[in-house]
C-alpha cells in the first residue's frame, strides 16, 4: 500500500482511519524549508490524546524537524499546527512546560551531575516536590547511586535514561520522542519503558527507524518520504513493515 | 524570578567547577599589564593613559568571557532546554547578563591591585574606578550577550564576537575613560566633571539593557 502511494506523482495524502477523540496534535499543510532545501512538505494529520503516532522515514525526510516544531523550537515555513489546543508559533509559551522531548541530544550539561542537571530542570519547570520527584524517577531507571555522578562521565546508554527523567520531570501531557531507545540496552529499554512507553497513557510522537517496533506501538503512523513529502498517513495498523520498508527505498 | 536564579545558579556552579573564564580573564589581563609595563617603559602611568591601559585591559579580556557565554547551551542543549520550559526568554538574557558582570567584577577584584601595583604612585582613585568600571562592566554585559547570542551558531564566532562587540563598546570606553582620566589624575583623583561621565555611562546600560531585553526572544528563534 505504502509503496504505491510513495510511487504516487500526484503527492496527495494517502489517509486510512480516521482520529478519535479530542484532538491534541493537528498538522494542516505543514511545511519548512531552510533557505532552498525543503525539508518538510505539506504534511497534515491528525493525532488524538492518549493515541501515538509514529514517524517513520528515511535519513532526511523531515521527521526531526517535524518534531523540532511540534516542540515549539522551530517555526513552520509553511502551513499551520494545533498543539494541545494552541497555536503554533504564535501560541508558543500555552504549551511550553506541557510537552516533554527526547531527542539526539540529552539536553544535559556535562559538567553538572546528574542531579544538578534535574534539580535544575525542575526549577524551570517549576515542579512541586522536586527532590521526591528526581529520586522516584532516578530510581525508576536504576540511576540513583549516580545522581551525584557529573554527566560527562555518564555513558551514552546512562545519559539517555537521565535524559528520559528529564524529559518527564514536569509530568508532560505530550511525550515527542526522536529515537528515544538509541543508546540503550534491551534491559535500559524496558526500564524507560514506564515512563515513555505505552503504558506511559500519553499522548506520543514517536520518531523510530525501527519500524516493526514503532508499528507496534502505535495507534497512527505517519511515513515520510525524501524530500519530506507523506508517503502514508493513518492508522498505524493500516500499514505493514515490508510496506514501510518500502517508503525507505528498500524491498518490502 | 525562579528562572533567572536557576540559569544564573547553573552558570556560576559551571565557572566555579570548570574556571573557564575567570581565570583566562585574569592570566590575559596580567600578561596585558606586563606588557603595557615594558611597551610602553614607564614605571608609573595616571591620567588618560593610565585609563587607557587599565578599560583597554579589560574590554579584551571581556571579549574572553563572552565567547564561551553560551558555549555550554550551543553545545549541550542548554538553549532548547531553555525553550521547551514556560520561562520568559528574558531571563536568559537577564542571568547570562549578571553572570558576565559577576566574572567581570571577579577579574577586577584581581586585576586592580596588580595595575595599582604595576602602575600607580597613588591607589587613591582604585576604589572610586571600581565603581566606574562595574556600570562599564553592565553595558559590556548588555552588549556582550547579544553579540555571545549572535555569535554563538557561527562557526567564526571568536571572529565575529570581537568584530560586532568593540565598535558597540566604543562610547562605553569614551565614558567610562573620561571617567577613569580625573580618578587617576597625578596627585589624587579630581571627581570634577566624573558625574557627567557616569551618567553616560548608565544611559548606555540602560539603554542596551532594554533593547536586549526586548530583541533577546527574536534571536533565540532557530
Amino acid at each position: 500500500m505504502v509503496s504505491d502511494e510513495v510511487a504516487s506523482s500526484q503527492g496527495t495524502l494517502a489517509r486510512a482511519g480516521e482520529t478519535e477523540g479530542e484532538v491534541a496534535v493537528r498538522a494542516s499543510a505543514l511545511g519548512r524549508a531552510f533557505g532552498d532545501l525543503v525539508a518538510l512538505r505539506d504534511v497534515s494529520f491528525e493525532l488524538a490524546a492518549g493515541q501515538t503516532l509514529a514517524v517513520l522515514g528515511p535519513n532526511g525526510s523531515g521527521k526531526t524537524t517535524l518534531v523540532r516544531i511540534l516542540a515549539t523550537l522551530l517555526r513552520p515555513t509553511e502551513g499551520g499546527v494545533e498543539v494541545l489546543g494552541a497555536e503554533l508559533p504564535g501560541r508558543a509559551w500555552r504549551v511550553r512546560g506541557r510537552i516533554g522531548l527526547v531527542g539526539h541530544e540529552p539536553l544535559l550539561y556535562r559538567d553538572l551531575t546528574v542531579a544538578e542537571n534535574l534539580a535544575f530542570h525542575s526549577r524551570l519547570h517549576r515542579v512541586e516536590g522536586a527532590a521526591e520527584r528526581i529520586a522516584e524517577l532516578l530510581a525508576k531507571v536504576r540511576m540513583e547511586r549516580r545522581a551525584g555522578e557529573l554527566v560527562r562521565n555518564l555513558s551514552a546508554g546512562m545519559a539517555q535514561r537521565v535524559a528520559v527523567c528529564r524529559a518527564v520531570l514536569h509530568r508532560p501531557e505530550l511525550l515527542l520522542l526522536d529515537e528515544p531507545r538509541s543508546h540503550l540496552d534491551p534491559e535500559a529499554a524496558a526500564m524507560v519503558e514506564p515512563l515513555i512507553g505505552r503504558e506511559s497513557g500519553l499522548t506520543r510522537v514517536v520518531v523510530s527507524h525501527d519500524v516493526g517496533a514503532a508499528l507496534a506501538e502505535s495507534d497512527r503512523a505517519l511515513v515520510l518520504a525524501a524530500g519530506g513529502e507523506v508517503a502514508y498517513e493513518g492508522s498505524a495498523g493500516g500499514v505493514s513493515p515490508g510496506d514501510a520498508r518500502a517508503a525507505y527505498g528498500g524491498r518490502p | 524570578m525562579s528562572a533567572f536564579r536557576a540559569i544564573l545558579a547553573k552558570d556560576l556552579l559551571v565557572e566555579l567547577r570548570t574556571l573557564q573564564s575567570v581565570p583566562a580573564m585574569a592570566l590575559f589581563a596580567l600578561t596585558t599589564f606586563v606588557l603595557f609595563r615594558f611597551g610602553l617603559d614607564r614605571e608609573s602611568l595616571e591620567g588618560s593613559l593610565a585609563a587607557g591601559v587599565i578599560l583597554a585591559t579589560v574590554l579584551f579580556a571581556a571579549i574572553l568571557a563572552v565567547n564561551r557565554l553560551f558555549v555550554a547551551e550551543r553545545e549541550e542543549g542548554g538553549f532548547d532546554a531553555i525553550r521547551l520550559a514556560p520561562v520568559d526568554p528574558a531571563a536568559l538574557f537577564v542571568a547570562k547578563a549578571v553572570a558576565l558582570v559577576t566574572y567581570l567584577a571577579l577579574l577586577q577584584a584581581l586585576a586592580l591591585p596588580a595595575f595599582g601595583f604595576l602602575f600607580l604612585d597613588d591607589w587613591a582613585g582604585l576604589l572610586p574606578l571600581a565603581g566606574v568600571l562595574l556600570l562599564a562592566d553592565a553595558g559590556i554585559a548588555a552588549v556582550g550577550v547579544l553579540v555571545s547570542a549572535i555569535g554563538v551558531n557561527s562557526r567564526a564566532r571568536e571572529l565575529i564576537v570581537p568584530l560586532l562587540l568593540l565598535p558597540l563598546l566604543v562610547p562605553v570606553m569614551i565614558a567610562a575613560a573620561g571617567a577613569a582620566e580625573p580618578l587617576l589624575a597625578a596627585g589624587g583623583p579630581d571627581y570634577d566633571g566624573v558625574g557627567r561621565w557616569i551618567a553616560m555611562l548608565a544611559l548606555y546600560d540602560a539603554v542596551f539593557g532594554a533593547i536586549g531585553y526586548a530583541v533577546y526572544d527574536f534571536l533565540l528563534e532557530d
